[in-house]
């Protein structure tokens, strides 16, 4: 029990992890800023606006100390949602263990580190995929046997469903993913050591509010999983056969409207890994009621772990056997699942695996969440409070000064900037110096295993910026496929057909076809919104430019400019909205850009005044869902904007 | 500051970088008002008010999906800026879509320092324009060729173009990945013509990259085209060849005389988009394509192409 936590400075997360244990909670579960996540130090230009805010800044191993202050590292079991510089952060919390005294056999956790759902979702990946894989490959051979009790890498179908998968989707991109996983580390651990590095893999799953259908998910998992144990790896031991997942449930679905019914979803959404004891998670972490809001204050997050402690405690769930044993329904779910996934893995397979296969699985994404988005606008899937029963009393929850959620200091991302700096002063920098030629060298050879020059670099206290910058020279810089130009053109409708024609009137006023940008500003990598704002305006007739994640303000501005759109979407969903988009506007309106900008993303009441005062034409947030109509008005404002005769 | 096409074509002639993006605009607008404009701005960068050709090369960059023409052109772009050169790359994506909109930049992001003004991108889609592409293309290479030092126009597609973009530049690359064998069978069959400079990437694949390298060089040289280049980089890091093949880009352009070939890619592309405007019947009524090309022959080089076409649309009325 416990929940997905972290924020600001280290000293500050340290505090509250120890209020959080004392409340009853029996691990810790670390979320990480997006610098940190994807290998840049807080001075670095991309990071600004994110330091601290969607987690906890860790620039080196002074900070993991800071972090781990006080609490008995052997007796926790300690979670980190850390993925491309995964090795990086376990090395930090493997150095603040050793300076402590504490044997790193004793350690006992999990680093999250699947990087091919970073390609296919979350955007916080540093390295291109096949060194990725490398990295991934030397952490777990490395502790198998270094730091046995670590679950070194977490598959995550999770994120998978919060990027449109549909169950079958979900099962078999995971289970793929750890395919080419296994595949890649097999040659690199001795044959008898193997059926333990199976036994290591765990997952991390969705739940999604369709519980029943997610329960049997989870059942269908289990059984493929044990399978590919058996089958393609003989593996016998029916404890490392076991499939080990943690959940988090489905944000996805979590409404901004009415946002008080999250916590029904999510109580219902929890039974859905629950229920039945032969497909029980290990590990339960819950979502704030708020999540579509902002960032949850403790108290949101003390409400998510009382729901996972009246079920246990309360409830009469964990007294039985399997209640679903010998039940046809789900037996016939769970073989209609199994069969969907065999098929779409075995596509997979066929373009080579999950790593070759990242455009595919991408593109697939990208047209399922399509139409999920489609049958909500349409009505066919109904939110309560979202498209139907939307009429409501004000809310109390959302009435405190803080307007019901939690807000990161400003002050915060400075003193970070000063502390790196002074720590790089402070160091020993012949050591540091020979630390990174070591960490070089090892990278640039596949055949060293990178954990420990990595170790040795965190001793010597290089910085996260320092580790991935050596590592980004010799693997090289990377970008994701988008999956957006493979997405099929949308099918016509009434609406599609009256917005082109829309697009078209306009665009022959101009002279030239409507041109966008839809950008995502900052290092926040969560790109399906922007991904279906951006096929809808193709299919709404527009030119799209569409240059995807991680681009910084002067990149924007100077796209803006000399590709000459008409307008500029951004998308923002990390919480740095405000100091990023004024930052862009600022860069606009330098480089002579007079076109009016638009932004997405989770943004409190109070921000959005203050971005359109600050010159934003339009904010959207997740209650404006309808696509369609974010078009419409998309037109109309460039009509406006640019004086084209014809009205929208 | 709404400025005049006229001022816009003269601030590219002093090369002055921040004039290009309203060219652009202006270019693509294929409204009787746009293309009025256009023929303003083009006559302030036309060979005549250049004073003679225009310095820049013209580099013509094409090979099919996938091939990393993107990833070459980002590491080209950073040697040629190390080299001190301006460089504007017009890239022209395939996609055609029903709904006439595009996804742009999508595929093709080239890497490059925002803050840097010697290098500017510009994509457009080549289907469903309200207007001809080529022409398009053809007029936007000619007012970046005033402002900056190389113009690059990027196309996807082997051998037939859609865009003809081929017969505006001074050089044309041809990049091809190490499996494709299309290219291959297209250049021994003739369907293709020999491109100025081949190039192989992913040269970091080893053997198959330069086992591809060899059989090209055999079929140019099966062609009778054994003098062209062909060259294998790779734009991972370290990276390998881009150096090089900068240096072939060069050579092909030192021995190039663009005063012969300019003018005479002026007069194909007037003659084209005459026919793409007003079909084949413009073309009898000068008295067929010969005497069509005799006439433009006997104007001066100088004379820029929306002129020419302006002069043949005057003698079929005359």
């Amino acid at each position: 029990m416990r929940t997905y936590a972290g924020h600001s400075s280290a000293r500050e997360s340290n505090e509250l992890y120890r209020r959080n244990l004392a409340k009853g909670q029996t691990g810790l579960s670390v979320a990480f800023d997006l610098p940190t996540q994807t290998g840049y130090d807080p001075d670095h230009e991309l990071a600004r606006g994110e330091v601290g805010k969607v987690g906890v800044s860790i620039a080196h191993k002074g900070d993991m100390h800071a972090l781990l202050d006080g609490i008995p590292l052997d007796e926790m079991n300690t979670s980190m949602t850390i993925n491309a510089t995964a090795a990086w952060l376990l090395a930090l919390y493997m150095t603040v263990a050793e300076e402590n005294g504490v044997d790193r056999r004793a350690l006992q956790g999990t680093t999250q580190n699947d990087i091919i759902k970073e390609f296919l979702s979350r955007g916080t990946y540093a390295f291109p995929p096949e060194p990725s894989m490398r990295l991934i490959a030397d952490m777990i051979a490395f502790t198998v046997d270094e730091v046995p009790k670590w679950n070194p890498i977490n598959i995550c179908s999770y994120h998978l469903q919060e990027a449109g998968a549909t169950p079958v989707q979900e099962i078999a991109y995971a289970l793929s993913t750890a395919v080419a996983v296994l595949d890649r580390v097999r040659p690199r651990v001795p044959e008898e050591t193997f059926p333990r590095v199976f036994g290591r893999l765990s997952f991390f799953v969705n739940a999604g509010i369709r519980f029943v259908e997610e329960h049997a998910k989870l059942r269908a998992m289990g059984l493929l999983w044990e399978e590919l144990g058996r089958e393609r790896y003989g593996v016998e031991d029916p404890k490392l056969l076991r499939f080990r997942y943690g959940v988090q449930v489905n944000s996805l679905g979590l409404t901004e409207a009415q946002p008080e019914n999250n916590i029904i979803r999510i109580v219902l959404e929890a039974l859905a890994v629950t229920m039945g004891r032969d497909a029980r998670a290990r590990a339960l972490q819950l979502p704030a009621w708020n999540e579509a809001l902002g960032l949850p204050r403790p108290w949101d997050q003390q409400w998510s772990l009382r729901i996972q402690q009246i079920l246990a405690f309360e409830t009469d769930l964990l007294d039985y056997p399997d209640i679903f044993e010998g039940s046809k329904v789900m037996d016939g779910l769970v073989d209609e699942l199994i069969e969907g996934a065999r098929a779409e893995m075995a596509v997979v397979a066929e373009r080579g695996g999950a790593v070759e296969a990242v455009p595919y699985m991408k593109t697939q994404l990208v047209e399922s969440h399509r139409e999920r988005v489609r049958r909500i606008e349409a009505g066919e899937l109904k939110v309560v409070g979202q498209n139907v029963y939307t009429e409501h009393e004000p809310s109390p929850l959302q009435e405190g000064e803080d307007g019901g959620i939690m807000r990161v200091d400003a002050a915060v991302e400075r003193s970070a900037i000063e502390a790196v700096g002074e720590w790089r002063e402070g160091r020993d920098a012949a050591a540091a110096d020979r630390a990174l030629e070591e960490l070089r060298a090892a990278a640039a050879d596949e055949e060293t295993n990178i954990m420990p020059a990595t170790l040795a670099a965190a001793r010597a206290g290089l910085t996260t910026g320092e580790w991935a910058a050596a590592l980004r020279d010799v693997f090289g810089e990377y970008r994701a496929p988008t999956g957006v130009s493979d997405a099929a053109a949308a099918e016509s409708d009434e609406e599609l057909d009256d917005l082109r024609e829309r697009v078209e009137r306009v665009s022959e006023s101009l002279g030239r076809r409507i041109k966008i940008l839809v950008g995502k500003p900052g290092l926040d990598g969560h790109s399906n919104g922007a991904e279906q704002i951006a096929v809808r305006a193709r299919d709404a007739g527009m030119d799209v430019v569409y240059e995807g994640i991680r681009l910084t303000p002067a990149r924007i501005a100077r796209t803006a400019v000399d590709e000459g759109v008409h307008v500029v979407g951004l998308s923002i969903l990390s919480g740095s909205h405000a100091e990023l988009i004024p930052t862009v506007l600022e860069e606009l309106r330098e480089a002579g850009a007079d076109v009016p900008v638009v932004v997405g993303g989770i943004i409190p009441k109070a921000d959005e005044e203050a971005l359109l005062a600050a010159g934003v034409a339009r904010v959207y947030t997740p209650k404006d869902f309808q696509v369609s109509r974010i078009m419409g008005d998309i037109v109309e404002l460039v009509a406006q904007h640019h004086g084209a005769a014809a009205a929208a | 500051m709404q400025s005049t096409p006229d001022e816009i074509g003269r601030r590219l002639r002093e090369r002055d970088r921040s004039a290009a993006p309203a060219a652009l605009n202006l270019i693509e607008d294929r409204t009787p008002r746009g293309r009025e404009a256009t023929a303003r701005l083009l006559a302030e960068v036309s060979p005549a008010a250049l004073g003679g050709e225009a310095p820049a090369h013209l580099i013509g960059v094409t090979g099919p999906p996938g091939a990393g023409k993107s990833s070459l052109l980002s590491a080209l772009v950073s040697v040629w800026r190390e080299r001190g050169r301006t460089v504007a790359v017009l890239a022209v994506d395939p996609s055609s879509k029903r709904s006439g909109g595009a996804l742009l930049g999508d595929r093709a992001r080239i890497e490059h320092d925002p803050r840097d003004d010697g290098v500017l991108i510009r994509s457009t889609a080549a289907g469903g324009r309200l207007g001809g592409l080529a022409a398009a293309t053809r007029e936007a290479a000619e007012a970046l060729a005033a402002a900056f030092d190389l113009v690059v126009v990027e196309t996807v597609g082997v051998g037939q173009s859609e865009t003809d973009v081929e017969e505006v530049c001074d050089t044309v690359v041809v990049v091809v990945q190490p499996q494709s064998g299309d290219v291959l069978q297209f250049l021994k069959a003739g369907i293709m013509e020999v491109p100025d400079v081949l190039v192989v990437t992913k040269a970091d694949l080893g053997a198959p990259a330069d086992r591809a390298r060899r059989d090209l060089q055999q079929a140019v040289g099966a062609v009778g085209a054994g003098r062209v280049p062909v060259l294998a980089v790779s734009s991972l890091p370290p990276g390998s060849g881009v150096e090089e093949l900068a240096d072939a880009v060069d050579a092909h352009r030192a021995a190039l005389d663009a005063d012969q070939r300019r003018p005479r890619s002026r007069r194909m592309s007037a003659l084209r988009e005459l026919t793409a405007e007003h079909g084949e019947r413009a073309l009898r009524a000068l008295g067929g394509r010969r005497e069509a090309e005799r006439l433009l022959a006997g104007q001066d080089p100088r004379t820029g192409t929306a002129e020419l076409v302006a002069l043949l649309e005057r003698s079929i009325e005359a």
